[in-house]
């Protein structure tokens, strides 16, 4: 990333930063803030609501309106901001933990408002902070600190989740595929509505090394052959797609109404009863 | 002159919130605090304000605390299994110094309890309730207009100490119908708006205490002042740290910015008292029946007072040991096992006998059981 940019978003004072060499959450904080800077909004205009974990600590080094809340919760504070100020721009950063375990009630319920809010999720598949217990998203046969011999549990195929609950726009791309990253969270912010971009980080301290990944450039190259651009992937079969997963835009639609307009719809008719 | 109406409690709550400009409510409904989620839907969006019904009760106080961040004043409100779920959150305004209303209208507990029966139960959660070393205010009604002007008066402690204020109701003020006396506009009344910075931004340091109030000035998002939230132990900056130093900063000015303010906070109510020489103590819907048990008692020649602390925390300690010198002994009375009584223990510090008149079947005491309570306090004295 641009010095510039760092200077311009980055807070002075607040780095380094606290994630392990080699982890990809840095890379997303990056792609995060070049998505903004492509829109060209101020950073006054600008809030990230995190939860906890590793992953949610980028608010802190982000230079906007930023909280570092509880885990699992940052969507409904989220929520609440945006309704109390609908000019914000607001972005959620979570974890696979904090957005897909604890946090699930609020993800769905959140995507069936159809609120606008860029919800970015780490995916890390392991929970980060606590040290590498499985998580939701941990694929199915892998090892974590609470599952020596292996999680039994399938993960969420998380934008299919948000798309059933009626998020308007889901994406997934990887911390490789870095260029795609900034795109399809830019189109997120862009998007009026829920949007949920699964940005698949790589964690080699708590998930790598207990699943025998190699080294960070190893995990990097995982991402490159097992995420596969969508129009690729709509022409494969089954088999060929078997451990692999699409990246892109996966869905997106604008037949749903906006959850903070359709509010001033009822503030019109609450008024107009008076 | 106002409008004079025959109003619920839940519904005074309502009209308290709206009247002091809170303008967004988050919760999900139960018994018996429904009515003040129903009635700031409709009136809410009347006054431009929004309602949120959220998914649980965790996400309606997430809400309030994200709504209070942009500077719009927040209420949540809900019952025992509720307030049981909105304690991480708790802590968090508390911690993050987030001003914000939460009403807990008590049932019988633990557990779904008796969601429709009145009870007192929630008074040590109400202080205690969240996890870790923490400072609330918690302020009792036992009418229907004190439920309108204590709920305008939460607005004002919160914003004014930015700390969360629980209102702890239970089921006989919350449903119970009185005369009340409103005005016909809101227009005029306080709207308690909040401390905000006056420095430049780059200058605004979001926990630092500027004017000596140890209340830092707190900008909304959006306004130009940046600044970080975190439930993680922070110094002035916001930021976290966690040195034994910055710990006990941040635990000391958030302990004695209330500590300092105990003439402002703590609000009591003397009935009777001028030649008491006994005392009952009891709260919110509890404290029905010892005025008319007073009343009655007096009419025997019992020389009794009511002393009902409005302010539940922090506790009226110098009023209650003060008591302690003035009478001979003080009867307590709550819709529980005795929560607060170990308090009015504590305080009164054995100078004088303190007794507890306890009643959790269900059903509120009546003026005549109580006034042999107050007998057997007094065996049978007489002026
Ligand atoms: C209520 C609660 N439960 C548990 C924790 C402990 N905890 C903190 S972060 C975390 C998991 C984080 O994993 P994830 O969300 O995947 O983010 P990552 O750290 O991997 O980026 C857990 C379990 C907590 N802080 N709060």
């Amino acid at each position: 990333m641009k010095e510039e940019l760092v200077e311009k978003y980055f807070r002075p004072g607040r780095l380094p930063h606290l994630w392990c060499p080699g982890c990809g959450h840095g890379i997303i904080t990056g792609a995060i803030v070049q998505a903004i800077d492509q829109e060209g909004w101020s950073k006054d205009d600008v809030a990230i609501i995190s939860g906890i974990g590793c992953s949610s600590r980028a608010s802190g080094y982000l230079d906007f309106n930023t909280a570092n809340t509880l885990h699992g919760r940052a969507l409904p504070i989220a929520s609440g901001l945006k309704m109390a100020n609908p000019k914000l721009h607001v972005i959620v950063v979570s974890g696979d933990g904090d957005c897909t375990a604890i946090g699930g009630n609020h993800l769905i319920h959140a995507a069936r408002r159809n609120i606008d809010l860029t919800l970015v999720v780490f995916n890390n598949s392991i929970y980060g902070m606590t040290g590498g217990q499985y998580s939701p998203m941990t694929p199915v046969g892998s090892k974590a600190t609470t599952a020596p011999y292996m999680t039994i549990e399938e993960d969420f195929d998380l934008p299919s989740l948000a798309q059933a609950a009626g998020a308007t726009y889901t994406a997934r791309a990887t911390t490789y595929h870095t260029q795609l990253l900034i795109d399809v969270i830019k189109k997120g912010m862009e998007h009026k509505g829920f949007s949920l971009i699964e940005a698949v980080s790589a964690c080699p301290t708590n998930f790598g090394r207990q699943n025998k990944m190699g080294a960070p450039a190893l995990m990097m190259d995982w991402q490159r052959q097992h995420g596969v651009p969508l129009a690729a992937w709509n022409k494969m079969t089954e088999e060929q797609r078997a451990g692999k997963f699409p990246i892109g835009v996966l869905s997106e639609r604008t037949d749903r109404k906006e959850y903070t307009e359709a509010y001033d719809e009822v503030i019109a008719r609450a008024q107009a009863a008076l | 002159m106002g409008k004079v109406l025959l109003m619920q409690g839940n519904s005074a709550v309502v009209e308290g919130a709206i009247s002091a400009g809170v303008r967004f409510y988050g919760g999900y409904p139960i018994t018996p605090s429904t009515e003040i989620a129903e009635g700031m839907a409709k009136r809410l969006p009347e006054v431009g304000g929004k309602f949120m019904q959220t998914e649980d009760e965790l996400a309606g106080m997430g809400a309030v605390i994200g709504a209070s961040l942009a500077g719009v004043k927040g209420m949540t409100a809900t019952s025992g299994p509720g307030f049981s779920l909105k304690q991480e959150m708790l802590g968090l305004a508390c911690s993050a110094e987030i001003p914000c209303v939460v009403v807990d209208v008590q049932r019988v507990g633990p557990a779904t309890g008796q969601p429709t029966s009145p009870s007192q139960g929630d008074v040590m959660q109400t202080r205690w309730g969240t996890h870790g070393d923490h400072w609330v205010i918690v302020v009792s009604p036992t009418s229907v207009p004190e439920c309108f002007d204590l709920t305008r008066r939460a607005v004002e402690l919160s914003e004014t100490y930015r700390c969360p204020v629980i209102l702890l109701m239970d089921e006989i003020v919350g449903h119970m119908r009185e005369r009340i006396e409103l005005p016909e506009s809101y227009d005029d009344l306080p709207k308690f708006p909040r401390k905000v910075p006056s420095c430049a931004p780059e200058d605004y340091l979001a926990y630092r205490d500027v004017d000596g109030t140890k209340v830092p000035p707190m900008a909304p998002f959006g306004s130009g002042y940046r600044w970080h939230v975190s439930g993680l132990v922070h110094d002035e900056t916001g930021f976290p740290k966690g040195t034994p130093s910055a710990t006990r900063t941040s635990q000391d000015r958030l302990r004695t910015k209330l500590t300092d303010r105990l003439d402002d906070i703590i609000m009591t109510e003397s009935y009777r008292m001028e030649d008491a020489e006994y005392a009952v103590i009891s709260y919110g819907g509890a404290a029905r029946t010892a005025y008319d048990a007073v009343d009655a008692a007096r009419e025997q020649g019992i020389k009794v007072g009511l002393f009902r602390p409005v302010t539940i925390w922090p506790f009226a300690e110098k009023e209650i040991a003060g008591l302690s010198s003035k009478v001979k002994g003080i009867l307590v009375h709550e819709l529980n096992c005795g929560q607060y009584f170990l308090e009015v223990e504590r305080a009164v510090h054995g100078k004088i006998p303190v007794t507890l008149y306890a009643k959790y079947d269900n059903e509120s005491a009546s003026p005549e059981e109580m006034l042999e309570e107050i007998k057997k306090m007094t065996g049978g004295a007489q002026a």
